[in-house]
């Protein structure tokens, strides 16, 4: 079956089998490896990816349905060589150890910071639920996201509509 | 892991997946969030030959007040009923229980239609209808009809509705300014409930568990403890009467049993009204 997407803003047509799972569409079809596959049984959010500018488990998820959305994947956060405010904020606060859960981690992390600009840690805690980490102990995972929540003030995480999530200007939440 | 292959369909009116129902009968699976379905078919625990993707019905994806009922359609997200200020306000408890179901990526994707027709005793959707005293509205080749959510359960994974039938409306009477909990017990975030309670207190008193017998039910001794004038302490002791709850790694069914005990005592001291 032909599906047509957008992703990371470039659109695509593909003919793709029905049974294909978007996490092996964006892999082995769009040739976008950054998105992992952890569990592969809807619990780890490795593969976590933004459908119409939310977070979904792209493991979970067939192609097809899909068919006609904007899809933001993890290499379309950065601009250029300018990392997005989420990325620099794991950078800055070490909230990765060997990176595997990373891609999952900052793209749920992108999303809850679009429906809760501020976050309490309990709230970063809980909104994170359906990411799990096997390196860092989670703590400087949250801690990067209250630095980029922080940070958003200057405009990262108002944008808000659909299917542009994260693809704000990576300088918005430059420190001054 | 990847599903058996199938043929997909995807259905542009609930009348064309009633049609596509009535012409694939058993060989086919509606395909709403796909997250209930989708994991037992990676895990090929189910393998329909045909898939018909009625998660573009985008007409069946609301919540409105009608009189003293919110009516919300089949296809309405969890995160949807999550942040709605009419379910907020007139029928908080569904609201609060929609935002504890799994995580934001499931809430995203998963439906309310999905989750009742799911029929899966550890869900919590479920126990939160028959609490609430819903109903739900179904479609088929002749017509609608109307099935109180107490008469919907009706087995393991099992529902009342038929094999050509699309769910398509859940009716929640308004429970505005009635007091209200939701127990869930879990070790892990994210999990399922081991044990779950939903309680509203409306003068009468609805009362349901999650994952205490083969289908989401009703504490039917609790509630006629409480009508026949039984505190909450003394009722919430009958929580367990009658069920056989499943045994497995989190829990055994006597720990179960004392789970339902304890979380009804709590939902029933905090869904007291206040006045
Ligand atoms: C990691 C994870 C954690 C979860 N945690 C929880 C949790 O804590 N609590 C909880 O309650 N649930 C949980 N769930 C389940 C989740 O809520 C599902 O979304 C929901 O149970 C099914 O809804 P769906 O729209 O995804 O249905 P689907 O998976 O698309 O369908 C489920 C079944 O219902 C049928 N169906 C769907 N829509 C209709 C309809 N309109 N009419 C007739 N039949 C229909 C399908 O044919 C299928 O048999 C979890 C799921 C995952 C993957
Ligand atoms: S790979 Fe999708 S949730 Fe783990
Ligand atoms: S950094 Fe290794 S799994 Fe998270």
């Amino acid at each position: 079956m032909n599906i047509t997407v957008t992703v990371n803003g470039e659109t695509a047509t593909h003919d793709v089998e029905p049974r294909l799972l978007l996490v092996h569409y964006l892999r082995d079809v769009v040739g976008l490896t950054g998105t992992n596959v952890g569990c592969d049984t809807s619990s780890c959010g490795a593969c976590t990816v933004h459908v119409g500018g939310e977070s979904v488990k792209s493991c979970t998820m067939l192609a097809v349905q899909a068919d006609g959305a904007d899809i933001t994947t993890i290499e379309g956060l950065a601009q250029g060589d300018v990392l997005h405010p989420m990325q620099r904020a794991f950078r800055e606060n070490h909230g990765l150890q060997c990176g595997f859960c990373t891609p999952g981690m900052v793209m749920a992390a992108v999303s809850l910071l679009e429906e809760h600009p501020h976050p309490t840690e309990a709230e970063v805690r809980e909104g994170l639920e359906g990411n799990l980490c096997r390196c860092t102990g989670y703590h400087n995972i949250v801690k990067a996201v209250l630095a980029a929540a922080d940070a958003g003030d200057s405009g990262a995480a108002a944008t808000g509509s659909p299917g542009v999530a994260g693809r704000v200007p990576a300088s918005a939440g430059a420190p001054s | 892991m990847i599903p058996a292959r199938f043929d997909y369909r995807r259905a542009g009116s609930t009348d064309e997946a009633v049609g596509l129902l009535t012409e694939h009968g058993d060989d086919a699976k509606l395909l709403a969030g796909g997250h209930s379905l989708l994991p037992l078919m990676k895990l090929r625990l189910a393998a329909p030959a045909v898939l018909i993707d009625i998660g573009r019905l985008s007409d069946l994806s609301y919540i409105r007040e009608e009189g003293d009922a919110v009516v919300v359609g089949a296809l309405t997200r969890h995160r949807d009923i999550e942040v709605s200020d009419v379910l907020g306000r007139h029928v908080p408890l569904l609201a609060h229980v929609a935002g504890q179901i799994g995580d934001p990526q499931v809430r995203h994707r998963g439906t309310i239609g999905g989750s009742l027709a799911h029929g899966d005793p550890a869900s919590d959707l479920p126990a939160a209808c028959l609490a609430l005293g819903a109903s739900i509205t179904a479609v088929g080749p002749t017509g609608s009809r109307t099935i109180a959510a107490d008469d919907f359960f009706t087995g393991f994974l099992e529902t009342a509705l038929r094999p050509d039938e699309v769910l398509t409306e859940v009716t929640l009477p308004k429970a505005t300014g009635a007091g209200w909990s939701f127990q869930k017990f879990n070790r892990r975030a994210q999990d399922w409930a081991i044990v779950g309670v939903a309680a509203v207190r409306n003068g009468t008193a609805g009362v349901a568990l999650v994952n205490m017998g083969s289908t989401p039910l009703r504490a039917r001794a609790v509630e006629e403890a409480l009508a026949s004038g039984a505190g909450d302490a003394e009722a919430a002791d009958h929580a367990a009467d009658g069920l056989e709850p499943p045994e497995d790694l989190n829990a055994s069914a006597e720990y179960r049993r004392h789970l339902a005990r304890v979380l009804v005592r709590r939902a029933l001291q905090e869904a007291r009204p206040s006045t």
